[in-house]
């Protein structure tokens, strides 16, 4: 199952190009719209979309493994060592979606 | 089958176990037993009523048969686990496939070559080497119960080397320290009366130590004692950065090596 995750990551780096591509056209409002809306595009999307978001869920379920912190003789409990991280994820979200809006 | 009915049950099992015999074969073949079902039964009790009442030649390792010697590692149905603790009632009426660990030579039948792990033990200095050498006149190393939690759960290493056949890159290149031999690291840098984390830095912080982990996970599922090595491995490399961040930013500061 690990495998799985693991190739997720193709996905991720497979994102961060697309993103740079996209960046590059941000001069030229007809090659960007032309790149979001090609064909090939979307199914890219659609298909990066599953992947990186279970390539997400899975590394914040273990950030617990990584990030020990004692209070005394026990530890900080691992789930709410994972919700402190999904909770940065939602606020980062929601701060690119609002940046998004503001430039509709 | 006679030998189950003298038993006083007619139910069997099916083992089929691994065997090799460098004296007589090239390659190892696989043999198959029929021994009584018993509900409470371990794979253990089947292979020493194979040794008692069916094969005498059948030799494999065990010891304690309660979990807590780490001797009776061995493949079950391709898993890693201790025989002593896996229930033949929980592979039955399927046949029990029973292999000798992976990723370690095998001496003959399900006894494996463990050299390799014994000196990885000994690499990575595997033991407490105190801060300061204190002379028993000046009495114990004290230790209050926030610090022995540090590395309590690390200390529970049994060295089954289960957490060895789980692992993929120990499969692949048996040259990577491994998750036992860096638990036990850790056990001992965390360890508040120890002074060698610099001393093992070097193998543990290195490329064939924490950095050839990729945190597949296995070895924290296989292992019968909850030791979670690939935890202690992650926290490894958590500090080594923060060491190397440390040393390259304040290279005047004093290493704290106990701030692990």
């Amino acid at each position: 199952m690990f495998m799985v995750r693991e190739l997720t990551c193709l996905f991720v780096g497979g994102y961060a190009l697309f993103l740079l591509i996209l960046a590059s056209r941000i001069g030229d409002a007809d090659g960007f719209s032309a790149l979001l809306q090609h064909r090939l595009v979307i199914v890219l999307q659609v298909i990066a979309l599953p992947m990186v978001l279970y390539h997400t869920v899975t590394w914040l379920n273990l950030t617990p493994k990584v990030l020990v912190i004692w209070r005394g003789e026990s530890r900080v409990s691992p789930v709410l060592i994972a919700a402190v991280h999904y909770f940065a994820w939602f606020v980062v979200s929601v701060i690119i979606l609002w940046m998004v809006s503001m430039y509709r | 089958m006679a030998a189950s009915e003298a038993k006083g049950t007619d139910k069997t099992v099916v083992l089929e176990v691994f065997r090799y015999r460098p004296e007589e074969e090239e390659e190892p073949t696989f043999q198959r037993y029929e021994v009584p079902y018993f509900e409470d039964w371990v794979v253990l009790d089947a292979l020493n009523h194979i040794k008692d009442e069916i094969d005498g030649t059948l030799t494999f390792r065990w010891s304690c048969r309660m979990g807590v010697c780490g001797s009776c590692g061995m493949m079950v149905n391709g898993d890693p686990k201790l025989t002593c603790a896996a229930f033949i009632r929980d592979y039955h009426p399927a046949t029990i496939r029973v292999e000798p660990l992976n990723y370690f030579p095998v001496i003959r039948d399900l006894v494996i070559n463990m050299e390799d792990f014994l000196e990885k033990l000994t690499e990575v200095k595997a033991w407490l080497v105190p801060q300061e050498e204190k002379p028993v006149s000046e009495g114990e190393y004290r230790q209050t119960p926030a610090e022995l939690a540090q590395y309590k759960q690390f200390s529970m290493c049994i060295n089954c080397m289960l957490c060895y056949s789980a692992c993929p890159v120990y499969g692949q290149d048996s040259d990577f320290i491994g998750p036992a031999a860096i638990a036990l690291a850790q056990r001992y840098n965390l360890d508040s009366r120890d002074g060698a984390t610099e001393e093992r830095a070097e193998v543990i912080f290195s490329h064939e130590g924490i950095w050839e982990c990729t945190f597949v996970g296995d070895c924290t599922r296989v292992c019968p004692k909850n030791v979670d090595p690939a935890g202690a491995i992650q926290q490894a490399k958590v500090s080594a950065t923060k060491d190397w961040y440390h040393s390259v930013l304040v290279p005047w500061g004093k290493r704290d090596v106990k701030s692990r």
